[in-house]
């Protein structure tokens, strides 16, 4: 018998999304509210039972199929985080629409799942199913301004590239499964390991010859897994999706693509690459060619991301370079591999949540507002709306790493690991990027603060947005100055490997 | 001549590079999806012949493999609504003429 109970937060969850859908389905009254608030209360008590039920697996023989360890409770409370902070902010949203709101809310439900089991497989399959139910739900909620030609345009991007990178990301699950003749991803390190150390190959179970001899194939795999990946975070140069889905998604779905999809890729990178890849990479490996391919990586894409942003004048799309960019600076904290860069990678998107996903609240109430998106338009926000913009002020400096926000301190670890770990190189030159990021966030606080204009909207949020830009204001004021219980926390995360 | 494992490789691999392949060129958004349907079977080819070739007695290869036909079924479903969705605003599925976000 299965002891399913470390499931119970994703059943539970999945539970919910279904009577989400029901809701919509049998009210009479079509409003908003009923559905949204039944969603956030159900984020939160998973929230509850992802730390009561933690600790265990799910294992079929001796294997783990799903683990509810530190590292994935830690990056559930995350993902969990995005998805009530994007109900939150869709209330105006939702409202606009003339009907499915239910499904609205049950589809972001349903994609929350999908993380939360990705971020806890540690088998092929599981892996696999986890990610297709984050992306097919999102898929949809992408598109879901039917009449809005860019919101199907975007839909059509994110379904074309994302159906493609998981096809990708398959072809090199299939290549590691053949490889090895398992899907559980703690065989595979052992079978890679030991067979690295011995013979710098792998042959199958019996010991015969008819694998023999796919080297290549070996390092294919993992490149497509990586690339499949890379692809969820956007990465560059798997990145061209990001701005075009980013700008034509509903803004809430903006603002949860950006971090929980960015957290449950994240986690599942980690996973295979400081958790499998470890087991042989720092020993064997000639000269860990790993580390050196994703710091390329990082380094393009904290470059490209930094610079391409300077030139935006719509401001979802300059949030979507930025948060290009900001996946850079995570990816320093997965190269650097050791116990510090796992727990600076969990506390980097800990702090990237709240300040991103308050940046997009603000920026979709200000659409809801005015019906305007350029960076430009913010102008005399201050006068206007002095909380508001005091609030984005808040959230951009957090973004670009100024003391004493939460930004900074994500920084400042994910630096220390990474000189820990001898790239410092890399640390150069995200210090370097760093300044340049500075340019573009800043001058939306300029626009807002120096430049006058006739603008009379007076920005007043309704109850749940306020609650989300309270929240979001407070994430980023109080991490930044007390980091402490939360790097406690983020370190523990990093028991769940070997280093 | 045996029909190997590195036929069904090779067939696998060239049916993967047709879908990329396809999905780069083709213009029409239902020639994408079927290019990314291609990609998939490649995939399952791919998982069935090491199932059956490993040595190995579980079937691991093949219940993966239907985990992939049943999320590229939902996957093209997916595909399919919002294709309807591109003609309704578009009044047409050429992906190079839905062009409304750049740079």
């Amino acid at each position: 018998m299965i002891n399913i109970t470390p499931l119970i937060p994703e059943l539970f969850l999945l539970v919910m999304a279904i009577v989400v859908l029901m809701l919509d389905l049998f009210s009479s009254r079509r409003t908003v509210v009923v559905p949204a608030y039944v969603s956030m209360a159900a984020v939160i008590i998973t929230g509850f039972l992802v730390f009561k039920f933690g600790g265990d697996a799910v294992r079929w023989g001796s294997n783990a199929i799903f683990v509810a360890d530190s590292f994935s409770q830690f990056f559930k409370v995350i993902i969990l985080g995005a998805a009530f902070l994007a109900i939150g902010s869709s209330f105006g949203t939702a409202d606009r629409m003339t009907h499915h709101r239910g499904e609205f809310f049950a589809l972001l439900l349903f994609s929350t799942v999908g993380m939360m089991f990705l971020v806890s497989a540690k088998e092929l399959i599981l892996l696999y199913v986890g990610l297709e139910l984050t992306t097919i739900p999102l898929f949809v909620l992408v598109a879901y301004q039917k009449t809005n030609r860019a919101s199907s345009e975007a839909g059509l991007k994110y379904l074309i590239i994302g159906a493609a990178s998981s096809a990708i990301l398959l072809y090199g699950l299939s290549l590691l499964y053949g490889y090895t003749g398992t899907t559980y991803l703690n065989e595979i390190a052992q079978k890679t390991a030991v067979y690295f150390l011995s013979h710098g190959f792998i042959p199958n179970a019996e010991g015969t010859t008819d694998l023999v001899g796919m080297g290549p194939a070996f390092s294919v795999a993992l490149m497509m897994i990586i690339a499949g990946l890379t692809f969820k975070l956007a990465i560059v140069p798997f990145h061209m999706w990001a701005p075009d889905v980013y700008e034509g998604a509903p803004t809430p779905i903006t603002a949860f693509l950006s971090v929980g999809s960015k957290a449950a890729g994240l986690a599942a990178i980690i996973r295979i690459f400081d958790g499998m890849l470890y087991a042989f990479s720092h020993d064997t490996m000639p000269n860990d060619s790993w580390g050196t391919m994703m710091a390329v990586l990082a380094a393009v894409t904290m470059v490209a991301g930094n610079i391409i942003a300077i030139r935006q004048t719509n401001i979802k799309r300059m949030l979507a370079y930025s948060s290009i960019a900001q996946a850079g600076y995570i990816l320093i904290g997965v190269i650097a591999a050791s116990k510090l860069g796992v727990a600076s990678c969990g506390f980097y998107m800990f702090a990237y949540m709240f300040a991103n996903m308050g940046a997009f609240a603000i920026v979709g109430l200000y659409a809801e507002k005015t019906g305007k998106k350029n960076i430009s338009d913010f102008a005399g926000l201050s006068k206007t709306s002095p909380i508001i913009a005091a609030l984005m002020t808040m959230f951009m400096l957090s973004l670009a790493g100024i003391p004493p926000l939460a930004g900074f301190m994500a920084k400042y670890y994910i630096f220390a690991a990474a000189i820990e770990a001898g790239y410092t190189w890399l640390v150069i030159l995200a210090l370097l990027m760093s300044v340049v990021s500075l340019y573009y966030y800043a001058n939306v606080v300029r626009i807002m603060y120096m430049v006058d204009s006739d603008n009379k909207h007076h920005i007043i949020p309704s109850f749940p947005a306020g609650l989300v830009l309270a929240l979001t204001g407070i994430g980023v004021l109080l991490f930044g100055i007390l980091p402490q219980s939360i790097l406690d926390m983020a370190y523990k995360t990093a028991s769940s490997f070997i280093f | 001549m045996d029909i190997g494992l590195y036929h069904y490789l090779s067939l696998a691999a060239f049916l993967f590079a047709i879908g990329l392949y396809g999905i780069l060129t083709r213009r029409n958004a239902i020639a994408i999806l079927m290019s990314l349907e291609l990609m998939f079977n490649a995939v399952n080819i791919n998982l069935v012949a090491f199932n059956r070739f490993s040595g190995s007695d579980g079937l691991s290869g093949q219940i993966f493999a239907l985990f992939v036909i049943a999320i590229a079924a939902a996957e093209a479903t997916v595909g399919l609504a919002i294709v309807i969705l591109i003609y309704r605003n578009w009044r047409s599925i050429d992906a190079d003429r839905v062009n409304l976000l750049k740079w």
